[in-house]
């Protein structure tokens, strides 16, 4: 913001340069400046002005009713206006001439400073320049923030540490999206579920699961005791994507095994297919290791409940993730 | 009179008994070689239908799913294969092997915004959004523009082919009803953008809007260009 008022300050504290070359024969006809001109291009730079700040504005609020439309008439109109105000200054401002000359291979003094003249004399007609680029910077600057305002729709900044980060801790009672405790008889054979830990954000990287029961043989990876990591064959994931963070959405259920396909939990965002049976060893897509699998306990009222810790990082591979205990 | 009654209830028995053992008929001439003659199912071929119920025989048989042409072809929603009291009739030998019974959905009394959330929980990694239909690893998924309310809730009680099954404990009846609502809804959504492109999200959108409005940009520069230069 300083950056943008010290620019303006600079611009308008600017000490008027002394004509150049005032002797000089002029190379375009002289015209009158044109007042009616300028007023159209400076209204018509507010006007885009005011419509880029107005896509900030309904950005910021993100409570409108039918925001996706204002999205598009605010930046529709900034950038129609922005356009119009260049039409005019190029139709009433500055005269167009075309001239064609062929190319001269060593850089003639002579034809530089004459180019140099043309520029100038081109701008002529306008009496209030200064006035003109601050309204023109304004424009620009508006228009730049109008499109760099949605990157905050990219999410939050997630660091290493939220990726090694565990809440999980042995006990923790595992919930449904609306709180009631899953109960490990209502685990059904041929679904899948979504389950939180109770009493603690769910918007923690590490706190979404997915839950299914496993009718298959068990073939956990070696030093995972079925006992611990899957009661009465039920196993809880990350429901957390090891490529890139999506969240595993899908579960490929059977009806039939024998004429179809095997029991998977599937990335809806790239395809990445794990096996719910083998600890969820990669079958398919970019993935590059396992989903972290949760320890599992039933307590005596048959609800279901962490053992421990994750068996390794979760969320989307980082470098680290190859280092560290993965 | 009396004798008209009975005669009309005579018939009507007849008309019971011959759509039993019209079932019973259809079931052998089309179902029994992947489902047994006992509806116990056959290895590597199909499995079980005792206790299947009228659930999943209305369901596959009214979407044209069943009957396959061999079992590992992959089940595409057709015309049903059969009339209307054939259906009935081979439902009803199915439904005899007990099992649960059609569910009864009512979309009207369901929460559209509830629908929604369900539907973006439970569905959408599959079906998509507007419920267009995918892809998941291994086979696509079909489109839910030309299901009934009534077969919406039955995919979700059986989870049919490679879909997983959602119980009452998952899914309760009352937000069924809301999910199918918003199932219904899909097939004609308020699109206050104007043009929806399909439904198919936002990369058709981006490719129209190159495509058309870009050269339509272009064009309109060339004759701004052109004015000026006269």
């Amino acid at each position: 913001m300083k950056w943008v008022w010290s620019a303006i300050a600079l611009l308008l504290g600017r000490g008027r340069r002394a004509p150049a070359r005032v002797d000089r024969q002029r190379l375009i006809v002289e015209q009158p400046p044109s007042r009616r001109g300028e007023n159209v291009v400076l209204v018509l730079l507010g006007l885009a002005t005011l419509s880029f700040a107005a896509f900030v504005a309904v950005y910021a609020l993100d409570r409108l009713p039918a925001q996706t439309q204002l999205f598009g008439i605010t930046l529709g109109l900034g950038f129609a206006f922005a356009a119009a105000a260049c039409i005019v200054t190029s139709r009433l401002l500055v005269p167009v001439e075309e001239i064609s000359d062929p190319y001269a291979n060593e850089p003639h003094e002579e034809a530089v400073a004459e180019i140099e003249q043309l520029v100038e004399e081109s701008g002529s007609r306008l009496t209030r320049k200064r006035l003109l680029t601050v309204a023109a910077l304004g424009t620009g600057g508006a228009m730049g923030a109008a499109l760099l305002a949605p990157v905050a729709s990219l999410g939050p900044v997630v660091g290493p540490d939220a990726l090694r980060r565990d809440g999980w801790r042995r006990g923790m009672l595992l919930v449904d999206s609306e709180g009631r405790p899953l109960s490990a008889d209502g685990v059904e054979p041929g679904t899948f579920y979504t389950a939180f830990p109770a009493g603690a954000s769910h918007d923690e990287l590490w706190a979404p699961l997915v839950v299914v029961r496993v009718t298959d043989t068990l073939e956990l990876p070696e030093g995972r005791d079925p006992q611990r990591w899957a009661p009465e064959g039920i196993v809880a994931y990350s429901k957390i994507c090891t490529h890139a963070g999506c969240a595993i959405a899908l579960y490929r259920s059977p009806l039939n095994e024998e004429t179809s396909m095997k029991p998977a939990l599937v990335c809806p965002c790239h395809y990445s297919t794990f096996d719910p049976a083998r600890g969820a060893k990669v079958l398919f897509g970019p993935a590059g290791r396992p989903l972290p699998q949760l320890p599992l306990q039933i307590d005596d009222r048959r609800r279901l409940r962490a053992g421990g810790h994750f068996s390794g990082n979760v969320g989307p591979s980082w470098s680290g993730v190859r280092r560290g205990r993965a | 009179m009396v004798r008209v009654a009975l005669v009309v209830v005579a018939a009507l028995t007849l008309a019971a008994g011959a759509s039993a053992a019209n079932g019973r008929d259809l079931y052998f001439a089309n179902c029994v070689w992947c489902h047994g003659d006992r509806l116990q199912g056959v290895p590597a071929s199909g499995p079980s239908l005792q206790g299947a119920g009228a659930l999943a025989a209305d369901f596959y048989l009214r979407t044209g799913y069943m009957p396959l042409r061999s079992p590992r072809q992959k089940p595409t929603r057709r015309p049903p294969h059969f009339t209307e009291p054939e259906l009935r009739a081979l439902i009803s030998f199915v439904a005899a092997h007990g099992g649960p019974p059609v569910p009864r959905v009512h979309p009207e009394r369901g929460n559209l915004a509830a629908g929604l959330e369900l539907f973006t929980e439970h569905c959408a990694g599959c079906h998509q959004m507007a419920g267009a239909g995918g892809i998941v690893t291994g086979t696509s998924v079909p489109s839910l523009r030309s299901a009934t309310a009534t077969q919406v809730a039955q995919a979700v009680r059986i989870g049919p082919y490679l879909m997983p099954r959602f119980g009452e404990q998952a899914i309760t009846p009352r937000q069924l009803d809301s999910l199918v609502r918003y199932v219904l809804y899909t097939d004609h959504p308020r699109n206050r953008g104007g043009w929806a492109i399909g439904d198919l999200g936002p990369f058709p959108e981006g490719i129209v809007a190159w495509l058309v409005a870009g050269i339509a940009l272009l064009a309109l520069a060339r004759v701004i260009g052109e004015g000026l230069e006269r």
